[in-house]
C-alpha cells in the first residue's frame, strides 16, 4: 500500500514538474478548417508554429460561430492561460471579454480579421490589407502596358472586405483611364460560387462581348470563367487571347499558373503565425513590439505571382 | 364538354409555366433577335461544339432540371420539400471524388464504380431523411435541416481538403461535352434520368401510389400502400437526381469545392417545382412542369446576364419576375381568371345565339 502511494506521489510530481517544463500557454481561437482553402492552410500553419518543441502549450478551438468563439475565450481565461490569439466569426461583441482578459493579464494578438473595438483592448492585430491586393494586381495589370484593357470582372460576396477591397482599385482605374474599359461585371454571390461566375462568362461571350481580361475575385470563380472559356474555344494564359487572374493563391492554382494557363494569382496570405510568434517571443524576453500602426495593426506582406515568373518552389511555399 | 373540361385540367397545371417561358422567349426576341442562335465553335481541346445562349440555356439548367425532379417526387409523396439537396448534393461529389483519388488512374470504368458508389452513399443519406419524414412523422423541412447545415462539413470530412482537383479528360467530358459530340454531356443526363423516372411511372403504379399517399395516406394504407415505403422511395429516387446532379457539378470544373458544389440549389429546386404548378402540400404532381420550371430559372438568369444588369440587382429582378410567375399560377388568381374565361365564353356564346336569333 505505501508503496502505491509512493508511485503515486512519484507520478504527481512527475507531471507537475512536466507542467512546469511546459511553455508558454497560449489559446487560439479560429473558425472551422472546412470553411475554405484559405482557412485550411490558416489552421495548419498555427499548429505548425506553436508546438511544444517551439516552447509553446497550445490550445487550439476552432469554432465556425461567434458565441461558441467566445465560450472558448472565456474557458481561456479561466485557464489563466498568458496569451490569446483570436480570427473572430463576427467583428462585434467582443469587448467585454477583451476587457475581462486584459483585466486577467492576458495579452491578445487578433489575426486574419479585425475586432470592432479600441485597440487598445488587444497587443496587436496581424491582418491582411484588401485594398492592397487589389492595388498589387492593378499595378501588375498595368506594368503590362496593354494598348487596351477590355476587363470581364467577377465581384466575390458583395459587401465583404476581400470584394471592397479588391473591387475598388479596379473600379477606380477604369474610371480614371481611357484606355480601361469594363465589359462586364458580375458577382458570384454570397458564396463565391465558380459555377455562376462561368454563366456569367458564358453570357458574355455569347452576347459577342470582347474582353482580354478576367479579373476574379478569388481563385474558384477564375477557374469557373476559364471553363467558360475552354467550351468556347477562347484561348487563354500566357500565349492566350485572354488573361486570367484570380486571387488566395491556392495550391491548384499556382499549378494553372505553372502550367501557363492562368496569368496571374494575388495573394491573401494566411500565414500570420511566425509574426504572432516573434511577438510573443520579443515579449517574453521583455522587449516592446515594433511596427504597429494607430490601429495596433501589422499588415502581412503578400505578393503577386506572374505566370511568366513563377516556380515550383513558390507553389510549395505559398500555395494553400 | 366534360371531357373537354377534363383534357384543360390536366394541361391547366402547365399553363402558367408555358406562358412565362413563351413571354422569357418573346422578351428575349424582342431585344435581340439572335439571342437564340445557335452556332458552331472549336472549344479548346479541339472538339466542334454547339454554341449560343439557347445552348447555354439547357446546359446550365441540367443539375436543376434533374434535382427538380426529384424534388417533385418528394413534394408529391411527403407534402414538403428536403432542403438538404445541396447539402447531400457535396457529400455526394465527395464521395464520387473520393473513389477517383484513390483509384491508381481515371478511367471509365473507376467512374462509372464512382457514379455507382456515390448514388449509393446519397440514397443512405437520404435514407435518413426519409426515415424521419415518414417513420417518425418530422415535418420534411425540419428532418432535412440537419443535413442542410450540417452536410457541407461531412463532404470536406470526406477529402480532408478543401478543393481536390480531377484532371483527366473524362472529367472534362461529364462536364462539357464528349470528343465528337457537339452537344453538352450535361443534357443527355438530363435526358437519362428523365427517361429513367418516365419508365418508372409508365411501367409501375409508383406515380399513382406517390399521388395516393400524397393526397390521403390513411386511404392509401386501407387499400393497400404502404406510406411509409413510398415515401422512402421518394427519397430514395430524390438521392439518385442528387447524385447525378452532383457529378456533373464536379465535372464541369475537375474539382470539388464542398462548399459551392450545388449551392442555393434547395430553393431553386422548390421554386422550380412551385412555378411548374405542382401543390407544394403533395398529391398530383407534374414532372413536366418543374423541368419547364427549372428551364425557367435558367432563361431568366442567362436574360439577366445577357443584359448585363449590374451584380446589385440581378437578385431583386430575378424575385420580382418569379413573384409575378408564382402569384399567377396561384389558385386565387387561377379560379378568377378561368371565371373570367368561361364568363367572355358564356358571354361571346350568347352574342353569336341573340345574333342567330336575330
Amino acid at each position: 500500500m505505501k508503496k502505491i502511494a509512493a508511485l503515486l506521489l512519484a507520478l504527481v510530481l512527475l507531471c507537475s514538474v512536466a507542467a512546469m517544463a511546459e511553455g508558454i500557454k497560449v489559446g487560439i481561437i479560429n473558425l472551422d478548417p472546412s470553411e475554405s482553402g484559405y482557412r485550411q492552410a490558416n489552421v495548419k500553419n498555427l499548429t505548425d508554429t506553436f508546438t511544444a518543441e517551439n516552447g509553446y502549450d497550445a490550445t487550439f478551438v476552432t469554432a465556425p460561430t461567434a458565441d461558441k468563439q467566445l465560450d472558448a475565450a472565456r474557458g481561456f481565461i479561466t485557464d489563466e492561460v498568458q496569451y490569446i490569439l483570436v480570427s473572430a466569426a463576427e467583428t462585434t461583441g467582443w469587448d467585454e471579454v477583451l476587457a475581462d482578459a486584459q483585466e486577467a493579464g492576458i495579452k491578445v494578438f487578433l489575426f486574419d480579421r479585425m475586432i470592432d473595438c479600441d485597440p487598445s483592448l488587444y497587443t496587436a492585430a496581424v491582418v491582411s490589407d484588401m485594398r492592397k491586393e487589389g492595388e498589387t494586381a492593378v499595378a501588375w495589370l498595368e506594368s503590362l502596358e496593354l494598348d487596351e484593357y477590355k476587363v470581364l470582372h467577377i465581384q466575390g460576396q458583395l459587401g465583404s472586405a476581400a470584394q471592397i477591397g479588391r473591387s475598388d482599385p479596379l473600379t477606380e482605374k477604369i474610371a480614371a483611364d481611357d484606355k480601361w474599359t469594363m465589359v462586364r461585371e458580375g458577382t458570384g454571390g454570397d458564396s463565391w460560387d465558380p459555377n455562376e461566375a462561368r454563366k456569367i462568362a458564358e453570357a458574355a461571350i455569347n452576347a459577342g462581348e470582347d474582353f482580354n481580361i478576367v479579373y476574379a475575385e478569388n481563385d474558384g470563380m477564375a477557374d469557373g470563367v476559364v471553363a467558360a472559356l475552354d467550351a468556347k474555344g477562347i484561348t487563354h494564359g500566357v500565349d492566350g487571347d485572354v488573361i486570367v487572374m484570380g486571387f488566395d493563391c491556392n495550391k491548384w492554382a499556382l499549378e494553372k499558373l505553372l502550367a501557363g494557363e492562368w496569368n496571374y494569382d494575388g495573394q491573401c496570405s494566411p500565414f500570420q503565425a511566425a509574426v504572432i510568434d516573434e511577438m510573443i517571443k520579443t515579449l517574453e524576453a521583455g522587449g516592446e513590439i515594433e511596427g504597429l500602426n494607430e490601429l495596433n495593426q501589422i499588415i502581412s506582406d503578400e505578393k503577386g505571382f506572374d505566370a511568366r515568373t513563377i516556380t515550383q518552389e513558390d507553389i510549395d511555399t505559398y500555395g494553400l | 364538354m366534360d371531357k373537354q373540361r377534363k383534357l384543360f385540367a390536366g394541361i391547366g397545371q402547365l399553363i402558367i409555366p408555358l406562358v412565362a417561358l413563351g413571354l422569357l422567349i418573346l422578351f428575349n426576341l424582342f431585344r435581340d433577335p439572335g439571342f437564340f442562335s445557335i452556332g458552331m465553335a472549336v472549344n479548346n481541346s479541339g472538339n466542334q461544339v454547339l454554341t449560343g445562349n439557347l445552348i447555354s440555356i439547357i446546359d446550365s439548367a441540367s443539375e436543376l432540371a434533374i434535382i427538380a425532379m426529384g424534388m417533385t417526387l418528394v413534394t408529391a409523396a411527403c407534402g414538403g420539400q428536403d432542403i438538404s439537396v445541396g447539402a447531400v448534393g457535396a457529400i455526394s461529389g465527395a464521395v464520387f471524388v473520393k473513389v477517383l483519388l484513390g483509384a491508381p488512374s481515371i478511367t471509365p470504368g473507376i467512374v462509372v464504380l464512382g457514379v455507382i458508389l456515390c448514388c449509393l452513399a446519397t440514397i443512405a443519406f437520404m435514407m435518413f431523411n426519409g426515415t424521419l419524414v415518414s417513420v417518425f412523422k418530422i415535418q420534411p423541412m425540419i428532418a432535412t435541416l440537419i443535413l442542410y447545415s450540417c452536410g457541407r462539413s461531412i463532404a470536406y470530412w470526406i477529402n480532408g481538403d478543401a478543393t481536390p482537383q480531377l484532371n483527366s479528360p473524362i472529367i472534362t467530358s461529364i462536364g462539357m461535352t464528349i470528343p465528337g459530340v457537339p452537344v453538352p454531356t450535361p443534357i443527355f443526363v438530363v435526358i437519362l434520368a428523365g427517361l429513367l423516372l418516365l419508365l418508372i411511372f409508365r411501367r409501375t403504379t409508383t406515380g399513382l401510389y406517390v399521388q395516393t399517399v400524397g393526397i390521403n395516406q390513411g386511404a392509401a394504407r386501407l387499400n393497400g400502400i404502404d406510406p411509409v415505403l413510398i415515401k422512402l422511395l421518394s427519397f430514395a429516387l430524390l438521392g439518385v437526381c442528387v447524385s447525378l446532379a452532383s457529378v456533373i457539378g464536379v465535372g464541369r470544373l475537375g474539382q470539388l469545392n464542398h462548399k459551392t458544389l450545388l449551392v442555393d440549389i434547395e430553393m431553386d429546386a422548390i421554386l422550380a417545382v412551385a412555378i411548374g404548378g405542382n401543390n407544394l402540400g403533395g398529391g398530383r404532381f407534374r414532372l413536366s412542369g418543374s423541368i419547364l420550371g427549372a428551364y425557367i430559372i435558367q432563361m431568366l438568369t442567362t436574360t439577366l446576364y445577357a443584359m448585363n444588369v449590374s451584380p446589385v440587382n440581378v437578385k431583386t429582378y430575378k424575385a420580382i419576375v418569379i413573384i409575378i410567375i408564382v402569384v399567377a399560377g396561384s389558385p386565387v388568381v387561377k379560379n378568377r381568371l378561368s371565371a373570367l374565361w368561361s364568363r367572355m365564353r358564356s358571354g361571346g356564346s350568347q352574342a353569336a345565339a341573340s345574333k342567330g336569333a336575330g
